[in-house]
């Protein structure tokens, strides 16, 4: 059994109180995803020992960080953690080398660190200033110096909010390489639905202080109940693996446990058997209740069939919120009330879903 | 004017040496005391953090006769100070140069801890949280972090102390008299020279005073614009930062 994190605590804010009570997986990203004011920076910096909360447990694997039932508290410095701030808080007295290094005084294990230059690239950026490193630079050396120290947790808070957009495309490979390749635990807090899809293994939503789910990502992320505020952004993230690409067409063929779907691959670049994340909006789905037949050809190509296993109705808007078993992946569909009264669509109704289009996140 | 004066007698050289090794000294022993106390006044949350701060902060304001009249009373052999320095071997210190140091120190407090308690505070919070998350203890975050950072506020408080030392004039006379060699610095000699009517002389070390306090304060502005724009400065927006200034955690 792998190991778990524990976090159990209750901590007063200025408007709300923040209150937890989570165990999450002891390997991969949990995303703690919630507006700002949700109190997700201060669960983190709870965890880091910045913040000293009350009642609280905190134990990472057989170890056991925060219990006031037993008195154990290990201050920041002594915690095996890797902490990326918002801001990337280089050291402004020491250089790129010497930042990496500071976690790691003269006679310790250097492992970590060539580890995380190779990991990062941080080679050609080793003797530089701090100063003369652009914003996505910066961050890349505040992640390797958090891993140099070869933590057992790495906490991340928004690491990419005050990267430009531009930049930001820069920094988010380095951390799917991250996600992918790194053995250790990571808490990512953010507050952008871009990053959830792409990062999370597990994902938790906080709000004023409360965790209103915590889950599987695309199970949380479908779960039409959470009333998530998504807007658009509501839908389902789906991993699949690439079977065939046509280069003639720019598409590519993903099969996933519901059935194969094409996708657009404009640059021609999906090989047969990478995996990849689709994500599919609730907005762009739409039900029939006929398999496609020869007599009823659509330019929406990819129809799946799927049960519907919920109908929610946001109060005041005109649409219902179909949530839908495709194989194994759930799935959100975003039509009008009419369209749900004229089909007559109910629970456990075998249908059709037809997916208009599909955004490949990594 | 009397032309027969020479500009600098012997006497007066003995003056400035005096004046300047008082400077040194005085100015080594403030950095050892002030660094501490600088700290835990930008650190503390303590309610004695206001009355601590004043007390550093009186030599500001007082008369420097009242400064010198107490330290005379304590310092004196039958002073509280003076007899427990004399049971320690100490020899006197009333109108002895430990005398005047131990007043200078005193004098020229706040000018050493008020500008390293602004470096400490300017510093912000981040980055020892940032230091802390890298495994570094408190005392290994003061030696790496708050000294480097705080250096502009090191030559401040240095150059104030050492300037203002060389100044003062009230408590030296009331704790140290007029003593050639001993206790006889450049603004007694001064003082001196002016009773003695010896006006050619008073003007020549009067002069270089002025040259020497204008000189310090150009020096301190030209520094503090440098540290400003450049990279060690003790203003917290100098931490490498994309965004913004959080002193109060975000939630």
């Amino acid at each position: 059994m792998s190991p778990t994190i524990d976090i159990r605590l209750t901590l007063p804010r200025a408007d709300f109180t923040l209150s937890v009570d989570l165990q999450l997986p002891g390997h991969g990203i949990t995303v703690i995803y919630g507006a700002s004011g949700s109190g997700k920076t201060s669960l983190l910096r709870a965890v880091a020992g910045l913040e000293r909360p009350n009642g609280a447990r905190i134990a990472v694997g057989q170890t056991c960080w925060h219990d006031d039932a037993t008195g154990v508290y290990l201050p920041t410095w002594r915690r095996p953690i890797g902490y990326v701030f918002q801001e990337a808080s280089l050291l402004p007295h020491l250089n790129v080398r010497q930042n990496l290094c500071y976690g790691l005084p003269p006679g310790q294990d250097e492992s970590g660190l060539e580890a995380s230059i190779d990991l990062l690239a941080l080679g050609p950026l080793m003797q530089r200033s701090v100063h003369a490193l652009s914003g996505g630079e910066r961050q890349r050396v505040a992640i390797g110096r958090a891993l140099a120290t070869q933590p057992s947790l790495l906490l991340m808070d928004e690491p990419l909010a005050a990267i430009d957009t531009q930049k930001r495309a820069e920094v988010m490979p380095w951390l799917e390489r991250l996600r992918d390749q790194l053995g250790i635990p990571a808490l990512y807090v953010t507050h952008n639905t871009e990053e959830v899809t792409r990062l999370a293994d597990h994902l938790v939503v906080l709000h004023r202080g409360t965790v209103k789910a915590s889950g599987e990502p695309n199970d949380v992320l479908t779960n039409a109940a959470l009333n998530l505020q998504l807007g658009d952004d509501l839908g389902a993230v789906v991993r699949g693996t690439v079977i065939d690409s046509a280069p003639q067409w720019q598409m590519a063929a993903v099969r996933f446990s519901g059935g194969d779907i094409w996708v657009v691959d404009a640059a021609n670049t999906l090989q047969p058997g990478q995996t990849v994340n689709l994500r599919m909006f609730a907005k762009d789905i739409s039900i029939a209740l006929d398999a496609p037949s020869p007599e009823r050809r659509s330019s929406i190509q990819n129809v799946l069939p799927a049960t519907i296993i919920g109908l929610d109705s946001p109060v005041g808007q005109p649409f219902v919120l179909v949530s839908l078993r495709c194989g194994e992946a759930r799935m959100l569909a975003r039509i009008t009330r009419r369209a749900l009264e004229s089909l007559g669509l109910t629970l456990g109704q075998t249908v059709h879903i037809q997916i208009k289009s599909v955004a490949m996140v990594a | 004017m009397d032309p027969t004066d020479a500009a600098f007698t012997p006497a007066t050289w003995q003056a400035i040496g005096l004046t300047l090794q008082l400077a040194s000294v005085t100015t080594v022993i403030l950095l050892l005391i002030a660094t501490p106390i600088a700290w835990w006044l930008s650190q503390t949350t303590s309610r004695w953090r206001a009355p601590v701060g004043a007390i550093v902060a009186l030599p500001l304001v007082l008369p420097p006769t009242v400064l010198g009249f107490y330290l005379l009373t304590l310092l004196s052999p039958q002073g509280l100070v003076g007899t427990w320095f004399s049971e320690w071997g100490v020899g006197r210190l009333t109108f002895s140069f430990t005398g005047l140091v131990i007043g200078s120190v005193i004098f020229s407090l706040p000018f050493a801890v008020q500008p390293l308690q602004h470096a400490f505070q300017a510093i912000g919070r981040r980055p020892f949280e940032v230091a802390a998350t890298l495994r570094a203890s408190p005392v290994r975050q003061f030696f790496t972090v708050a000294l480097p950072l705080a250096r502009p506020g090191f030559l401040t408080a240095a150059i104030l102390s050492f300037a203002h030392t060389v100044g003062e004039f009230g408590v030296v006379l009331m704790i140290g008299g007029n003593i050639p060699g001993e206790t006889r610095v450049v603004s007694t000699q001064i003082y001196e020279h002016v009773e003695a009517m010896e006006y050619g002389q008073a003007h020549w070390l009067a002069g270089a005073m002025v040259v020497f306090s204008f000189t310090v304060l150009v020096g301190l502005s030209w520094l503090h614009r440098r540290s400003g724009a450049g990279t060690h400065g003790a203003d917290s927006t100098t931490l490498i930062r994309g965004g913004s200034t959080p002193t109060e955690p975000r939630t």
